[in-house]
């Protein structure tokens, strides 16, 4: 196997530590993602996601343990911190309470600005950002303030996607958008992926969503890791899933059901052309007999 | 985050005697103690004083520490005044210490701790209030104290309106400021090293969104409050009355007996 471009060990994270609002956020977190990947973290809330991820581009400090990024631990050194908020772009939630700038330009070229970057590869980067994003060029020049909610998204987006990181994370990029804005910025990302060949980790608690487009589900419960794994192994643990409070997606709680009422289905499907699958050859085998 | 950190006020829920007070009751308590400390003039005097407000934080078991930890931010203060009383009051007998331009008297001495110990017990005392009194009901009470004033076209109730508001959003603008910088630093904004100018330009990307979503909010609270039908403090009633009992008085009583016991130590005159 490839070796991860993101890894952590025995990582902990303790919030106001020695006071009496003491709390361990993370405990002994060992966290791989791999280049090219389309990772989804998925954990309710507090259950400590949002820790780990800004524990990733060096955000926040381990109490204990490691982060390495390219094989390098991001907090040997002041310049290593830095190339690692380079190196994995982390967008926030609700990323467009961000911007600050006059106009969509010069916001998206905040990053690359910071990378210190010459003039002419900024443009570059800023237009390629914003065409990833499917902003059209004349948006470029006006305040991103005037812009709607889900193109103020999009321009936040293209802010983190300028600096070219060969990690993108997201956290909760669809939260609060129409159903036609998800599917979009879903798009875009896949474009990144595909263009730039970036690790993308997507933060969600949508199962469904998620199930959908990701290659690796990784479940953060209170601080640890307990699944890890392809949809498919780790919603066959809805039990576990439920006691966390997260569930699966609907499609496998019908065909589990169905298989408990004795039907001969594959009970591991998540989504619907799945279903579909799953139903089709269940007929078949059924028409064959 | 260092910023989460602040207290500024903060309220120690509780179930004491200082606790259950009215809110009322403890402002004027505290314009009493802060009378008497004013009125103090010996040893005895600010040993009373000191004392009582002991008493005060044990009844009230917000614990010493979180005392101290309040009364850090006004170390500076109280060093400055300390040194300058010690230095400048002219004395009568020989100076204590004298080099280059410094004469120090004992009069010197006497004074900058008198005037030491009277910030402290002056700031103790006010930070026993907000850590007894939750913000809410603080301002609640400020405006029945204040009510009077209203005969002479002070918008008391706006005032105590805006002050309960803003307090109620000081733990929120922290953690958005929080989450903005969080954000910007993701982008490789450098907020802690430069020279005094670039500081000040790196947080142009903190403030500019910080002042955005302040007035989103400020708008937002203004919808919900108009769709409730707020219209000011004209006939407007409480949900919680404020009501004094038997304590509340007994609490007064003692409060000016301080007073009064503070002017006739005056009268012994010991140092």
């Amino acid at each position: 196997m490839t070796s991860p471009i993101i890894q952590t060990e025995k990582l902990c994270h303790t919030y106001s530590a020695g006071t009496p609002f003491e709390h361990r956020a993370l405990i002994d977190v060992d966290f791989r993602a791999y280049p090219g990947e389309l990772l989804g973290i998925i954990g309710h809330t507090g259950s400590g996601k949002s820790t780990l991820i800004q524990h990733l581009n060096g955000l926040l400090k381990p109490t204990s343990g490691r982060v390495l990024v390219e094989d390098r631990d991001i907090w040997e050194s002041k310049a290593a911190t830095r190339q690692a908020r380079f190196r994995v772009g982390l967008v926030f939630q609700y990323p467009e309470y961000q911007l600050f700038e006059e106009t969509v330009y010069k916001d998206i070229s905040f990053g690359p600005r910071n990378m210190g970057l010459d003039e002419k590869e900024i443009d570059r980067r800023v237009r390629q950002a914003a065409a990833f994003v499917g902003l059209p060029d004349k948006v470029l020049d006006q305040s991103p303030f005037e812009l709607s909610g889900g193109q103020k998204r999009r321009v936040a987006i293209a802010g983190v996607i300028a600096m070219e990181p060969a990690v993108l994370i997201l956290d909760e990029p669809t939260a609060g958008l129409d159903p036609i804005g998800v599917a979009q910025i879903m798009d875009n990302i896949r474009d990144y992926h595909a263009a730039k060949n970036a690790a993308i980790i997507v933060i969600s608690h949508s199962m469904e969503e998620m199930a959908r487009r990701v290659d690796r589900l990784v479940v953060v419960n209170d601080g640890r890791i307990p699944l890890d794994g392809s949809p498919r192994e780790v919603f066959a643990h809805r039990a576990e899933l439920e006691a966390m409070g997260l569930g699966v997606p609907r499609m496998t709680r019908v065909f589990q059901r169905l298989k408990a009422l004795g039907a001969d289905v594959d009970s591991s499907v998540y989504t619907v052309e799945q279903a579909k699958e799953a139903f089709l050859s269940a007929f078949r085998r059924k028409g064959a007999m | 985050m260092a910023l989460k950190d602040i207290t500024l006020g903060q309220y120690f829920p509780g179930d004491t005697l200082l606790h259950r007070l009215d809110p009322r009751t403890k402002i004027l308590l505290a314009v009493f103690y802060i009378v008497a400390l004013f009125m103090a003039r010996n040893a005895l005097g600010y040993a009373l004083l000191a004392l009582s407000l002991i008493v005060a934080i044990l009844i009230s078991r917000v614990g010493f520490q979180a005392v101290f930890r309040g009364m850090k931010p006004v170390f500076f203060i109280v060093v400055f005044t300390a040194v300058l009383n010690l230095v400048y009051t002219p004395g009568a007998g020989e100076p204590l210490v004298a080099f280059w331009i410094v004469r120090i008297y004992w009069e010197g001495v006497r004074t900058a701790f008198f005037m030491v110990l009277r910030i402290m017990l002056l700031i103790t005392c006010t930070f026993l209030l907000t850590y007894t009194t939750s913000p809410i009901l603080l301002t609640d009470a400020l405006e029945t104290l204040l009510g009077p004033l209203k005969r002479l076209r002070i918008p008391v109730h706006e005032l105590a309106m805006m002050m309960s508001i803003a307090l109620r959003f000081i733990p929120t603008l922290i953690e958005e400021t929080d989450k903005i910088m969080s954000a910007q630093k993701a982008r490789g904004a450098d907020f802690e090293s430069g020279n005094l100018l670039q500081r000040a330009k790196a947080l142009i990307p903190l403030l500019v969104p910080l002042f955005i979503s302040a007035f989103r909010r400020a708008d937002e609270l203004a919808v919900a409050m108009e769709c409730r039908c707020y219209h000011g403090g004209e006939g407007r009633t409480r949900m919680r009355q404020l009501r004094y009992v038997g304590r509340d008085y007994a609490a007064l009583v003692l409060g000016l007996g301080l007073c009064i016991a503070v002017w006739a130590l005056n009268r012994l005159g010991v140092f």
